[in-house]
């Protein structure tokens, strides 16, 4: 699992069956200082996060554990809404940090 | 497996039901010798690890269910040891020391 | 995922029989702000795209989580067709513009 920031949804109708319903996000992941780390992707949200969140993410074939059919092609998947990340007593900031 | 830091936590109050509100804590891989390598994760503690920490991680979606005992888990990466010491490279990294980073968990 | 635009298709007779009738196409990388990257992934594809469309795909083991792809050999799957995106606020692509 890894920190990320919510930077964005993303909209696609016409997607494979056992996905209906279930939200699409860009995120940027984020190393111990808030700041970006990698590429942003985008990642199916198991809970309700939004654009700005501070969330954390599981990738690979778990992710698609975390949706409601589990038999789906998903590699990224919002699994919590961090409300305070601290790293090195310091805590990771919640407002624009971290997103380029 | 592999080594790494515990230098932080994580508070999720939203989370998927399999996390159980577990400590969730915020950790940097490295070497044996301390040289930070790979990327920073959080990970569910089941050994009882605390910030300052050197620990033992799995971040592989069989094991962590298998230790989670829950088949449909969306948690990979889970602590399963506190390290007292390595042995590499014929030297020996004893961490059986006061941890290094203020703020216990 | 990542998205990457559908430039065309790979046509191959002889290959594994697990991949036969199974549609590969080939799919230049973009980043977030839709710009294309030097990329291509050739994927495997679910829910009938086509040449032009922008799509998301998988990678991995995850990419055999699907009717037409599980245990075969295969490492990235087409799994959407995307409409539209954006990006703090910012509308970023819109199929239908």
């Amino acid at each position: 699992m890894y920190l990320a920031r919510v930077t964005g949804r993303l909209v696609a109708t016409q997607r494979y069956t056992g996905l209906d319903g279930v939200a699409l996000q860009w995120i940027q992941p984020l190393d111990e200082d808030g700041k970006s780390m990698g590429d942003q992707m985008v990642a199916c949200a198991a809970i309700s996060s939004g654009p700005g969140d501070l969330v954390m993410f599981v990738d690979g074939r778990e992710a698609a554990m975390a949706c409601p059919v589990t038999f789906v092609p998903v590699d990224a998947a919002i699994v919590g809404f961090v409300e305070q990340a601290i790293s090195k007593g310091v805590p990771i900031g919640r407002g624009a940090a971290g997103v380029s | 497996m592999f080594l790494a830091d515990v230098i932080g936590t994580v508070v999720a109050p939203i989370q998927i039901p399999e996390l159980n509100g577990g400590k969730l804590l915020l950790l940097r891989p490295v070497t044996p010798d301390g040289r930070r390598t790979g990327k920073t994760r959080v990970a569910l503690d089941r050994a009882g690890a605390g910030v300052g920490d050197r620990v033992l991680v799995v971040d592989e979606g069989n094991s962590a269910r298998g230790i989670l005992g829950n088949p449909k888990a969306a948690v990979k990466t889970v602590i399963v040891g506190v390290v007292d010491y390595v042995e590499a490279d014929t030297r020996l990294y004893d961490h059986r020391t006061p941890r290094k980073h203020g703020n216990p968990a | 995922m990542l998205i990457g635009k559908v430039v065309g298709s790979v046509v191959a007779t002889q290959k594994d029989e697990k991949l036969e009738g199974r549609k590969l196409l080939v799919v230049q990388v973009h980043n977030q702000q839709n710009k294309p990257l030097d990329q291509y992934v050739v994927a495997v594809d679910s829910v009938q795209a086509g040449p032009g469309d922008m799509i998301l795909y998988a990678t991995g083991s995850s990419a055999r989580q699907t009717t037409v792809t599980e245990g075969r050999p295969c490492d990235a799957v087409v799994m959407a067709v995307v409409d539209s995106w954006d990006l703090g606020g910012a509308n970023v692509y819109e199929k239908w513009s």
